[in-house]
């Protein structure tokens, strides 16, 4: 039994002006379990988020592929530019197939 | 005496981990595929010292038009001495607006963090940081 992937949590303006670039916060709570460490003699098993994936308008902007040194809770800031009402979508994807989903709506100011 | 030492190999290579894991160089060259890294165009934001190699912010910036014809398609971080050097590659594009990234990483050990960039050109760029890390992140045996 695998329990769900955490809500993720985005941090983006809600309008931008045509032509800004705006910067988009994610926050995903995930032990990001490498399956190199121990605890009281006992090995801790593999669970890690693998993806990322951030698609504007249906489009692709960003994809983070993601190795054994990205820290818990993976956290990310990067940018984009808006020139129209535009809707993110974000996916999170671990190793087991499992898989995370956000959306965030930006209108133009 | 030579046929003993063949097969004493693979329990002196270490942990499964470390027999399969590509080395530092290896993944930068792979990254590379032979094309030549100017030393310029990329800022790298992170602590000279880090207390705590669990979660260490770094920030990448690369230089670019940002334009359809001329974007940074691809930033890669390596770590030296993590058991895989390869930590994180994000691709980008033109939508993008600015060539930035920021995360949180994971370091073993002391070491020199190693950014790689791509543009749609065909260019690479390539710096280097080393960090000082008081307290390891846990790889193994806690």
């Amino acid at each position: 039994m695998s329990t769900p992937l955490a809500a993720p949590r985005i941090r983006a303006p809600r309008s931008a002006r045509a032509g800004e670039v705006v910067e988009i916060r994610t926050l995903m709570e995930h032990p990001m379990e490498t399956g190199l460490r121990q605890e009281g003699g006992r090995t801790i098993p593999r669970d890690m988020l693998t993806r990322m994936r951030v698609r504007l308008n249906g489009e692709a902007l960003l994809e983070a592929e993601f190795r054994n040194g990205t820290a818990a809770n993976p956290f990310h800031v990067f940018f984009v530019r808006i020139d129209r009402a535009s809707e993110l979508e974000f996916t999170w994807t671990d190793e087991a197939g499992r898989t995370a989903r956000a959306t965030h709506r930006i209108a133009l100011a | 005496m030579q046929r003993r030492t063949l097969l004493a190999l693979p329990l002196a290579a270490g942990p499964a981990w470390a027999q399969t894991a590509e080395t530092y160089e290896a993944a930068e060259q792979s990254i590379l595929a032979g094309r030549l890294a100017s030393p310029s165009g990329i800022t790298i934001e992170m602590p000279t010292l880090s207390e705590n190699g669990n979660s260490v912010d770094i920030s990448i910036r690369v230089e670019s038009p940002n334009t359809r014809a001329d974007h940074v398609t691809a930033i890669h971080i390596l770590a030296e001495k993590n058991p895989i050097p390869r930590v994180a590659s994000f691709t980008l594009g033109p939508r993008s607006g600015r060539a930035e990234v920021a995360t949180r990483i994971r370091l073993a050990t002391t070491q020199t963090i190693l950014v790689l960039a791509e543009t749609s050109r065909g260019q690479m760029h390539r710096a280097a940081r080393e960090v000082i890390v008081i307290l390891g992140a846990c790889v193994d045996g806690g």
